[in-house]
């Protein structure tokens, strides 16, 4: 059956880390990294990426519009 | 499937509006103002308007917007941004003009020329952007400001007996007769984002056929004026905001759709 995978890209140096996608993600893919971008946020990464379904939820809520959607469908 | 192959252009679902120019937004990290700039940009996009469109900035936090989106602006002095507004379009009927205000700049020190503007019928689009606060100057105390909600004016909490109380000049202006459109949003949570988008869409359209004045109110947070987190922010606005701020359309086609 076909399957729809997400992923997302996102633009580290403008992520401010306020974690608004983390509680948006309905499939908890989405962690803050670790590491710190130049300006010394903590940015937000694909954690889980296999569960990520491609939904927009994230992107939708970002504040500062650094995540970029991508959806294709996946034979499993 | 490998995360390497979904990330291609044609897979591609969703991406920053290429009207915001490449300036990384200098707002507070989850601010509200962001999300609603992102939809304003996204809005005039899809209408294809970037070209005939001329926005007018206020003072205060929304301000910024004049460096985030790729087109026509001008900035008014503090509070008459509807007046500046109605002057461009008056000359320039042709052109769609909107203003992007802040509570602090339209319901406090720009009352008179709000209320004036939505009286006449002007035939522009206000947004306006309402976190309960004076963001930039520091969080004092604003006309929206909740009862007992402590700012820096009002360190002991919002005194209804000698303060008043919050002004929601939303539903003042909706019984204006020149007003066409009139809807309150958040942009909290996706689903909130994506009405939101309708309602700034819906505003732009009344100006474009010519249907009179539309005003969308965006209920927002402002996590440093507030000293909260983003996500504990919009948990409390959840909480307190919207039972006194009730979100939905107010006025649709000059009809009011909610009894106030």
């Amino acid at each position: 059956m076909a399957k729809a995978r997400g992923a997302i890209e996102v633009d580290i140096e403008k992520c401010k880390g306020c974690e608004l996608c983390i509680g948006s993600c309905p499939f908890h893919v989405i962690s803050l990294e670790q590491h710190v971008n130049s300006k010394g946020y903590h940015y937000a990464y694909m954690g889980n990426p296999e569960a990520c379904t491609g939904c927009t939820n994230c992107a939708v809520v970002c504040p500062d519009g650094v995540i970029t959607v991508f959806r294709a469908k996946s034979e499993v | 499937m490998e995360v390497k192959e979904i990330i291609r252009q044609e897979n591609m679902v969703y991406q920053r509006s290429s009207l915001l120019t490449s300036k990384p937004f200098s707002y507070c990290p989850g601010c509200g103002h962001g999300t609603s700039n992102r939809l304003v940009a996204e809005v005039i996009e899809e209408l294809g308007i970037q070209n005939d469109t001329i926005g007018v900035a206020p003072v205060g936090c929304s301000v910024l917007i004049y460096d985030f989106i790729d087109i026509d602006f001008s900035q008014a002095p503090h509070g008459r941004a509807p007046a500046v507004a109605t002057g461009i379009k008056r000359v320039l009927p042709e052109k769609v003009v909107f203003t992007y205000q802040g509570d602090g700049d339209l319901a406090a020190i720009g009352t008179s020329e709000t209320i004036h503007a939505c009286n006449r019928g002007e035939n522009i689009t206000i947004i306006f952007v309402n976190n309960g606060i004076y963001g930039m100057t520091g969080g004092q105390m604003a006309p929206t400001t909740l009862p007992g909600m402590k700012t820096s004016t009002s360190p002991y909490g919002r005194e209804v007996a000698t303060m008043g109380t919050p002004l929601k000049i939303t539903e003042m202006i909706a019984h204006l007769d020149g007003v066409n459109f009139v809807s309150r949003q958040a942009v909290h949570t996706p689903a909130a984002v994506r009405k939101a988008k309708k309602a700034i869409r819906a505003a732009f359209e009344c100006q474009i056929n010519k249907k009179g004045l539309g005003f969308v109110e965006i209920v927002s947070n402002c996590n440093s004026g507030w000293k909260m987190t983003p996500v504990k922010a919009n948990q409390w606005m959840e909480e307190n905001m919207f039972p006194f701020y009730p979100l939905g359309d107010i006025k649709v086609d000059g009809k009011l759709v909610k009894t106030l």
